[in-house]
């Protein structure tokens, strides 16, 4: 089952790099992180990579694979033919740090732009009454395991590095999502999500979804339903009236 | 080891060659056939605008009693034909061009601004991205944030409107249970276009997602609207399938119309089956 | 001199896992300038494999549940040698702890009423982990990382600088404790370490520092655990004069994947079991009914019949041998594969396709179903697992005060997490980790800001040469030449750690091992690495060996000098366990070079504690003169 694979892994800096062949063996059950490693044992020890679960489970090795974001522990060898050449390179919407390392710091400022978790004031610890059914949507978002390859791949800020500032990601429209469907989260996140992190860059083409390796319905479950929560608040003539009648703010919670 | 790839003599310094990142001179370094799925969208949607940009101008073979092509219905000119006006003709009788061009803008609207479309042309015309991870070739994007493609937030009318014309084309269906003749109890092989026609656009509307969103998705606690939530959870089901819905019921129309076209020009005649 | 960062902290906090973040909140909360480091990305610390959840005994399933009884299970599991004392606060605070992460947007899976589920685990005698599906641990750092975010959010508005008052250095490694003094006698002053991206070296001028580097793993070779598990922060403490305790003891999780050899040794959760799966060997025999020992009989099923029913009918069943501690189950495993019984792929059958639907299995253990199907092509809600023991978990760590989680031998070093030792004994319960890290983390964190508090102006100041000393030291592995690589050295120690200090242990094995980890530290002094300190793999695992290596030897000369078998230490020529032992931890430090070991008594149980346990089931583990005061002692 073993055989000696091409390989081609981006070797570099800020300063500069190539694509890089290299032959390595492949066993069975393998996947790429596990072929990097070799290159790390056998051949090129300062080879640098992210990784640490080796299972998934934590997001650190997001690289792309023959052009696509994907987690190289979840990359199987057996998805590629054994004659074809496979290509490693960094994260190409971030910054390169070394090698297959980016610095991925965008999105921890980004995170720390959205207002946090806001409980009802009074409720104190052991309280917290949640229905599953109402905590299930947010949920699914919590299981982002911020591996950010739906941040690499978006090409809002992917190719227009000058949409950065405004935008803040799928990542953080889900995150976005989440709190606004927390059932006990109390602040107003819309107006927010429109006009300070750019929900209306994102043209729903879905890409975020496409590469999720938790298989978070980014743009469906997330991203949509904020746009329609968006519209209530903001672009909605009935809503408003609605809203007024009842003496509320539009997008208010129902 | 050796070394395969120069970095690029020139790129313009933006998007995936923005200073900083990894010199890369490849726009991209996929190895599948990543263009064939936005050139088979852009070809049957362009086949699509220009057979329907046809035949709406066309004004002409859209009804053969008693079936009215759903490009036309309802129709509201004096021009249609009898029969064709179970709606009343409310235009009146200056109204010259083709019926279908007074009411095309609703389904077309709705259409244009459906989440799933959007997709599929911003991709497939836009370029916008062409692919996931594929360099899109413009300089400056700005999104749904500026007009026009700030209206795209209105798509919920468009779905309120769309429902009426559900109906409308429903009841199309109903009337085609009709011979020739405007007797009841009969149907055709056109009968069944228009049932499944207008199948799948209930299929294609109840599945969009401002559908998803007004019958549940906008409340924050489902514990407290266990009827909305069981919608909510119903369209949700049918909101995974929304694409398939939208192709389906693309080609249910544009099927639909062909073939009363040719009924009506009388290329063929109608099978009755009783 | 090499150039160097420098910053000042009051309290710096080395570990961004559970426990290193509840720390740091604490100590945030109490008004302290707080830095955490961390070797990896935010938001990435080991915490985040944790599958199962979070034990404390909130009682929303079962209202029999208590503290008392969460402290009764917890001992036993650890057959009577844990700290008695962090037994307890555990036990009493965990609820408490979980109930704060909801606060801070934590959802757990719900009950019918809107109370956080709890699930059953292995030797938890009610529904006791609080959890999301398999990910609680992601929900766990993720809570506590957006609790972060808020308190720097909070300082933004407040002080116009979001980290003015808690700052993560992520990708940054320590590699030593500053003192004021020598090592034994000096006060914590600060911590050396470096940038990992860069390669460039910082300096934390710190009274207070809190290791929270959670385990050893990596020094196995199959094993759950990620390279950042390289016992950093136990050589860290012993380098600067701090003890260890209990590095015998090390917990081998029976269920981990065998198959790819890829892929060996990554988790498979217990909550397979709690949600009804069962053990099979190669006949198709649910083996586990035959390896019930004695002091467990009372308390689980013998029969398959009634262990079924105990998963509908808790209260009036006993539970199935698959739930036994881990330790009995790994063990078991162990003597089927022995004895050719095992699967194609040298484990035994894990089998809940046949209990569960498809639907449930992929509903309750969604991460499971994906890492089977995804890294090796089986669906599990049509064949069965393959499955093995796995380095897991290491119950020995850095000795500590239980109330403030403060080292009784070097004064301003605090620990909590994996990376301190006491709380669980010989054998820690499955999901009483990740309630381990809230309780201890956050009184560390709190023990560090009092610390300091106490101090007032006084603060040790590092000693210059050792900042040269640490900088030096990090960059020998440059100048030796022709030495040989570290990832073959690391290689070699795992093969060792594997094969001869592993699950079974015997005299013979253990010196053999300890032989060849004399070589190889002298092997690892002159290791050579290539490049130059930009993120530098090789260069990173050069500095990690060289606490692996260290923690190996406490692992085995503990092991070698612990004759009995108990908990996460079985010795096949000492297969019993000797209540004589009990009483003793086993307690290791580092003079020069050299690992030297010395017994020291167990703290001894208040009577009020004591009291909570039936006088027959002490009997099984303690003496009878220990037991004079039980209420139930015969006079
Ligand atoms: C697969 C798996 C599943 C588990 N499931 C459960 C479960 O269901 N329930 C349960 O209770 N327990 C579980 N555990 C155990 C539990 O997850 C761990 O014991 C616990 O997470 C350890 O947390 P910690 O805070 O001590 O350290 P960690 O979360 O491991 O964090 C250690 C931190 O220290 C940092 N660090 C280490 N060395 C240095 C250094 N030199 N310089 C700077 N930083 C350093 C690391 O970067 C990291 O941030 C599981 C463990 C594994 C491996
Ligand atoms: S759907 Fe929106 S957020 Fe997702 S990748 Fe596309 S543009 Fe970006
Ligand atoms: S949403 Fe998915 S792709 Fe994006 S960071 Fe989270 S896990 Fe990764
Ligand atoms: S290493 Fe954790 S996701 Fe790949
Ligand atoms: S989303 Fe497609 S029709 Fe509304």
């Amino acid at each position: 089952m073993a055989y000696d694979a091409s390989f081609r892994v981006w070797r570099g800096n800020t300063n500069g790099g190539e694509l890089t062949n290299y032959k390595v063996s492949v066993n069975e059950g393998e996947v790429v992180l596990d072929i990097i490693h070799r290159l790390q044992q056998t051949q090129t020890p300062d080879l640098a990579v992210r990784w640490n679960c080796k299972a998934g489970k934590c997001g650190s090795c997001s690289a792309e694979v023959n052009g696509k974001p994907a987690l190289l522990c979840m990359t199987r060898m057996n998805t590629f033919t054994e004659d074809e050449t496979v290509t490693v390179t960094p994260l190409r919407t971030f910054p390169v740090i070394k090698d297959l390392v980016t610095d991925v710091s965008f999105n921890y400022q980004k995170a720390r732009e959205i207002p946090s978790f806001t409980p009802p004031e009074g409720l104190k610890p052991g309280e917290y009454r949640m229905q599953q059914v109402d905590v299930e949507r947010s949920q699914e978002f919590r299981k982002c395991i911020e591996c950010f390859l739906c941040q690499d791949v978006c090409h809002v800020i992917r190719d227009h590095e000058d949409n950065k500032p405004a935008f803040s990601g799928p990542r953080f429209f889900i995150r976005q999502a989440e709190l606004d469907m927390h059932p006990l989260d109390t602040a107003s996140r819309k107006r927010d999500a429109q006009e300070k992190h750019g929900i209306g860059l994102c043209n729903i083409t879905k890409c975020c979804t496409e590469v999720c390796p938790e298989h978070i319905k980014i743009t469906d479950n997330a991203i949509i339903p904020m746009k329609e929560r968006v519209a209530d608040a903001k672009y909605d003539p009935l809503r408003w009236l609605g809203a007024k009648i009842r003496g509320r703010q539009p997008g208010d919670v129902e | 080891m050796s070394t395969t790839e120069k970095p690029a003599a020139s790129n313009d310094g933006t998007g995936v060659f923005s200073p900083g990142r990894a010199r890369i001179s490849a726009k991209t370094l996929r190895v599948d056939n990543w263009w064939v799925q936005p050139t088979i969208t852009f070809i049957i949607l362009l086949s699509f605008v220009i057979y329907s940009t046809w035949r709406a101008f066309a004004n002409a073979d859209y009804f053969s009693m008693p079936y009215l092509s759903p490009f036309y219905s309802p129709c509201l000119a004096d021009s249609c034909p009898p029969g064709s006006q179970d709606f009343g003709s409310w235009i009146g009788s200056w109204y010259a061009w083709s019926p279908a061009l007074i009411i095309l803008i609703f389904p077309l609207g709705f259409r244009m601004t459906c989440y799933y479309y959007r997709k599929a042309y911003y991709r497939s015309f836009w370029m916008s991205p062409p692919a996931c991870a594929v360099a899109e070739p413009h300089k400056k994007y700005s999104g749904e944030t500026k007009f026009p493609l700030i209206l795209e937030n209105v798509h919920r009318y468009f779905f309120y409107a769309a429902l009426v014309f559900n109906v409308v084309l429903t009841w199309d269906a109903i009337a085609s249970f009709r011979n020739p003749q405007g007797e009841w109890g009969h149907a055709g092989l056109g009968t069944l276009f228009l049932v499944g026609n207008a199948t799948l656009l209930w299929l294609y509307s109840l599945s969009c997602h401002s559908c998803r969103h007004a019958v549940g998705g906008r409340l924050k606690h489902f514990s407290n609207h266990p009827v909305r939530y069981k919608w909510w959870t119903m369209v949700s089901k049918l909101n995974t399938r929304h694409m398939l819905f939208a192709w389906l019921s693309l080609f249910g129309v544009a099927f639909t119309d062909f073939y009363i076209y040719l009924v009506a020009s009388g290329a063929i005649t109608d099978p009755r089956f009783f | 001199m090499t150039d160097f960062e420098r910053h000042q902290y009051d309290v710096v906090v080395i570990g961004s896992g559970g426990a290193g973040l509840r720390a740091a909140i604490a100590a945030r909360e109490a008004g302290k300038k707080t830095a955490v480091v961390c070797k990896s990305l935010f938001g990435k610390a080991h915490t985040v494999m944790a599958e199962g959840g979070i034990a404390a005994s909130m009682g929303n399933v079962n209202d029999n549940d208590n503290w008392q009884v969460h402290f009764r299970d917890t001992m036993r599991g650890g057959k009577f040698m844990n700290n008695y004392r962090m037994a307890e606060l555990h036990a009493k605070e965990a609820p408490d702890r979980v109930w704060e992460l909801e606060e801070w947007g934590a959802l757990f899976d719900r009950t019918p009423d809107g109370k956080i589920s709890q699930r059953n685990f292995g030797g938890h005698e009610y529904p006791r982990l609080a959890h999301v599906g398999d990910r609680t641990g992601l929900e766990l750092i993720r809570t506590l990382q957006q609790k972060i975010v808020s308190l720097q959010q909070q300082d933004e508005k407040d002080l116009g600088d979001a980290e003015a008052m808690l700052k993560v250095f992520a990708e940054c490694t320590i590699t030593d404790l500053l003192l004021d003094d020598e090592p034994g006698k000096g006060k914590i002053a600060g911590a050396f370490g470096y940038y990992r991206e860069t390669g460039r070296f910082v300096v934390f001028d710190t009274a207070a520092v809190v290791v929270a580097t959670g385990g050893i793993g990596k020094s196995f070779k199959v094993t759950s655990n990620s390279w950042e598990y390289t016992g950093d922060g136990l050589a860290l403490a012993m380098r600067a004069g701090g003890t260890v305790l209990n590095m015998e003891f090390i917990q081998f999780h029976p269920t981990g994947m065998v198959w790819p050899l890829s892929v060996k040794g990554i988790l498979v959760t217990e909550s397979v079991r709690g949600d009804g799966g069962i053990l099979k060997n190669s006949e198709g025999k649910r083996f586990m009914f035959d390896y019930i020992p004695d002091v467990f009989k009372a308390k689980y099923a013998t029969t398959e019949e009634e262990g079924d029913r105990w998963y509908t009918d808790p209260d009036n069943n006993l539970r199935p041998p698959e739930l036994l501690p881990r330790d009995e189950v790994a063990r078991a495993i162990n003597s089927e594969v022995k004895a050719g019984r095992g699967s194609p792929h040298g484990g035994v059958f894990l089998d809940i396709a046949s209990r569960k639907s498809p639907d449930v299995i992929r509903k309750k253990l969604p991460s499971m179903y994906h890492q089977f199907k995804e890294l090796a092509d089986v669906d599990i809600t049509v064949e069965p697992m393959e499955v093995g023991p796995t380095c897991h978990y290491v119950m020995g760590g850095i000795e500590v005060d239980p109330d403030t989680g403060a080292s009784p031998s070097v004064q301003g070093l605090f620990s909590a997490g994996e990376a301190s030792g006491g709380m669980h004994g010989s054998n820690r319960l499955g999901g009483n980790s990740l309630s381990d890290l809230l309780v201890f983390g956050r009184r560390a964190g709190l023990g560090a800001s009092a610390y300091v508090e106490g101090l007032g102006g006084n603060k040790p100041t590092a000693k210059e040469e050792d900042i040269t000393k640490a900088a030096d030291r990090a960059q020998a592995p440059f100048t030796h030449e022709g030495g040989e690589n570290p990832y073959t050295l690391h290689q070699e120690l795992q093969q060792t750690m594997n094969d001869l200090v592993g699950i079974i242990r015997t005299d013979a094995e253990i010196k053999e091992a300890l032989k060849r980890i004399e070589v190889l530290k002298g092997r690892i002094a002159n290791m050579t690495v290539e490049g130059h300190r930009q993120f530098n793999p090789g260069w990173h695992l050069a500095l990690d060996l060289q606490s692996m290596i260290i923690v190996s030897e406490c692992v085995a000369k503990a092991a070698l000098t612990r004759t009995e078998s108990r908990g996460g230490h079985t010795r096949e020529d000492f297969p019993t366990m000797e209540s004589d032992w009990r009483v003793v931890n086993l307690i290791c430090s580092l003079h020069g070079n050299d690992i030297e070991i010395v017994k020291q008594p167990l703290p001894i149980m208040t009577n009020e504690l004591l009291s909570l346990f039936e006088h027959s089931e002490l009997e099984k583990y303690l003496a009878i003169d220990e037991l004079k005061d039980h209420p139930e002692a015969k006079r």
